[in-house]
């Protein structure tokens, strides 16, 4: 029987961000998968833990648990969503329960690298753009799909060995692999901090000759966007999984 | 200072204060990451780098767990060695410590190398205030003493003032060309002075980087060679540490000052690595021993803390202290370190320091003893969440969470802002209540959202 596959859509992408779902699933599909939406799909409960708010943080981690713990995989198009319930989890859930359900967890590439495998991938729409790849905190420093610059351990990067299979894609890489500053509530607590590390992102990659900015996490993207729109810098904004997908349409 | 005590530390506005000059902000910003560039090609020129952390790592807390052992021993063999050991249970009676020192030997014109203890302890302060000028000897250190300023780092005390504003604090006490902002000549002048100084002085107080508790001895690590200076000349020589500033042995140092230098500047070692065993013949040396909290740390879920060699490195790359500024964390100690340390000594004024942090992490991977800081910085919040100054933000949290548990009335609320939005004046929507469109734009939700999509999609897909 071939596998099934759970699709969980983190709750903002739903409602802003529909198409990088779409693309998720069609992905996902693509590659002989079962996939199914199991809901009602909640928030993954970072917000909460991420304040020191517990109480609330258990309720969407149970609420996620009952949901999803029955599949073989658990698919989202997010690091940082993917991130908090794999390791955040840990002392909101039973332990037993958490051991089992964190393996299953996958962000969207690192599935396709570790689960199906780069050169067995099926990806048939052509990208012949420049792309400035914006690795995210959780995906480098947490999931550990790609080194980060701090550590002097061999060059990888499962986001890239994905990316690359793309037919006519130019991948290019900002100086500083640096958070974009989003950072969940940060983004408002801290918002002159937040702004001006999200500007110097969209600097740093158009310094690159970048236009197009692509990565595995809306969130970082929404508020560089956000940004990029109020100063009026020619910058756009796309995740990985729509391009894979080929459902990429700058409005 | 002990007034302030429960005075709130808002980083927010203190780091929105230091953004406002961009330009200084911006060279602030590429300074510090400039260090952490050369940090990452020092770092790179040891291959066995990532084992070193994890030795230093396994050290650290192997000293910390057998402590009591390790400082007992320590005392012993720096007592045989002609040390005076003293002990200091808080930052009063170290004060208190080394004031009767210098008193009882008539030292009134003490020479200080950098030490990050008595900048904790406000040392300075009290032995002016008794009549006893204290000098900074580290080239950064004398240049905020001398601007009556405070350290907003601790390897680079002055990295907040440009070239230029040294030229002007130089004019003004050191009588230098106030034009004149050129690095060699404010050098110099710093050096002629800081000569008499020296020449001068009759007691000498200096930090300690490691204690090695099998020798009985301690080492000093500095680069502009001040503390081997300082010790030279005077009889009487006071050592001041934190109880954390142990290792086992001589033996395990060398994996300490391999990563030290490496973290902190780039530098392969430091200039200077000096060594002090015993007293100078004649002369006499103390060292004190500080608590000062310490041990409460010692027995809390925090004690990994105290592993920290003091490099600044989680500084360098933390985005959040870089475009920030050390003095916007109202600590002595700055950045992701100093924030985790505060919060330990008091959670209410110190509340929004684990907040100044977008948890990326970066610190935990450039920190030479592997401290888990951002982990650190989560866990604190669980406490600093419950100040009065977070009371709106708990209540909008709590009433976000109810709406996201409740998906019915989740999708009417999306569904009433999305007919809302757009039929709102931008006037309305970008309020000051709006600290996300301050900065930035709003995302606008989609026509329909993923979930009404699928539904669509399965619909079509039982009718084929």
């Amino acid at each position: 029987m071939r596998p099934t596959v759970a699709l969980f859509v983190p709750c903002y992408v739903d409602d802003f961000y529909p198409q990088t779902a779409l693309a998720t699933l069609e992905i996902l599909e693509a590659q002989g998968f079962r996939v199914e939406y199991p809901q009602p799909q909640r928030c993954c409960g970072q917000p909460f833990i991420n304040n020191g708010l517990l109480d609330e943080g258990r309720a969407f981690a149970t609420s996620f648990a009952d949901l999803f713990e029955a599949y073989d995989y658990v698919v989202a198009p997010s690091s940082s969503c993917i991130g908090t319930a794999k390791y955040r989890y840990e002392g909101l859930l039973e332990p037993e329960r958490h051991r089992k359900l964190a393996p299953k967890l996958y962000e969207l590439c690192e599935f396709l690298h570790d689960v199906v495998g780069p050169e067995r991938l099926r990806l048939e729409h052509p990208f012949p753009h420049r792309v400035g790849l914006h690795n995210s905190c959780h995906a480098l420093r947490e999931l550990e799909l790609a080194r980060p610059s701090e550590l002097m351990i061999p060059h990888f990067s499962k986001i890239e060995a994905v990316l690359s299979r793309i037919e006519g894609i130019e991948i290019v890489h900002p100086e500083r692999d640096e958070c974009c500053g989003f950072g969940g509530t940060f983004s408002v607590q801290e918002s002159a901090v937040s702004a001006a590390m999200g500007r110097d992102r969209i600097a740093d990659h158009r310094r690159q000759g970048v236009e197009i900015m692509a990565g595995v996490d809306l969130s970082c993207l929404m508020h560089m966007q956000g940004l990029a729109r109020r100063d009026g810098t020619p910058m756009r904004f796309v995740h990985v999984a729509q391009i894979l997908a080929g459902r990429v349409d700058f409005e | 200072m002990r007034s302030e005590e429960s005075k709130f530390v808002d980083h927010f506005r203190n780091a929105e204060e230091f953004l406002k000059d961009p330009e200084q902000a911006r060279w602030h910003d590429r300074a510090l990451w400039f260090v952490r560039q050369k940090r990452d090609t020092a770092a790179a020129s040891v291959p066995e780098w990532e084992e070193l952390r994890r030795a230093a790592e396994t050290i650290k807390a192997h000293t910390l767990e057998h402590l009591g052992y390790y400082l007992e021993r320590f005392e012993e063999r720096a007592q045989a060695n002609g040390i005076e050991v003293l002990w200091a249970e808080d930052a009063a009676e170290f004060r208190r410590l080394v004031a009767e020192i210098l008193q009882r030997h008539g030292a009134s014109r003490v020479v200080k190398s950098k030490s990050m203890l008595t900048e904790e302890c406000g040392l300075n302060p009290h032995l002016e205030a008794r009549g006893i000028e204290v000098t900074d000897t580290d080239l950064g250190e004398r240049i905020v003493q001398l601007a009556g300023d405070r350290p907003s780092h601790i390897v680079l005390p002055a990295i907040h003032l440009r070239k230029e504003q040294v030229a002007e604090i130089f004019s003004s006490h050191l009588h230098t060309d106030p034009s004149n902002a050129d690095p060699s000549y404010l050098t110099r002048a710093a050096r002629e002075h800081l000569r008499r100084k020296f020449l001068e002085a009759d007691a000498a107080i200096t930090g300690v980087n490691f204690a090695l508790a099998e020798e009985g001895a301690f080492v000093v690590c500095t680069n502009e060679g001040n503390a081997d200076l300082g010790t030279a000349l005077p009889d009487l020589h006071i050592a001041c540490m934190g109880l954390e500033k142990l290792i086992p042995s001589a033996r395990d140092l060398g994996v300490f000052t391999r990563l030290l230098a490496r973290s902190a500047t780039g530098q392969a070692i430091t200039a200077y690595t000096s060594h002090f065993r015993r007293p100078k013949p004649g002369g006499k040396l103390y060292l004190i021993l500080v608590d000062d909290g310490r041990s409460a740390l010692l027995q809390s879920s925090r004690r990994e803390l105290l592993s920290c060699i003091r490099c600044g490195a989680c500084m360098n790359t933390c985005p959040v202290y870089r475009r920030s500024g050390g003095h916007s964390y109202g600590t002595v100690v700055p950045g992701p370190i100093g924030s985790a340390l505060a919060g330990t000594r008091d959670p209410g004024r110190y509340a929004s320091l684990p907040f100044a942090c977008s948890l990326c992490a970066s610190c935990d991977l450039v920190c030479p003893v592997r401290i888990d800081l951002h982990q650190h910085l989560l866990d604190e919040r669980q406490q600093t969440i419950r100040v009065p100054e977070y009371r709106g933000k708990v209540r909008g949290l709590k009433a976000a969470a109810f709406l996201l548990r409740h998906p019915r009335l989740y999708r009417q609320s999306i569904a009433a802002l999305r007919w809302l939005l757009p039929r709102l004046p931008r006037s309305l929507i970008y309020n000051r209540f709006n600290l996300w469109g301050r900065e930035r734009e709003m995302p606008s939700p989609a026509p329909r959202s993923f979930s009404e999509l699928y539904q669509a999609r399965q619909g079509a897909d039982n009718e084929r």
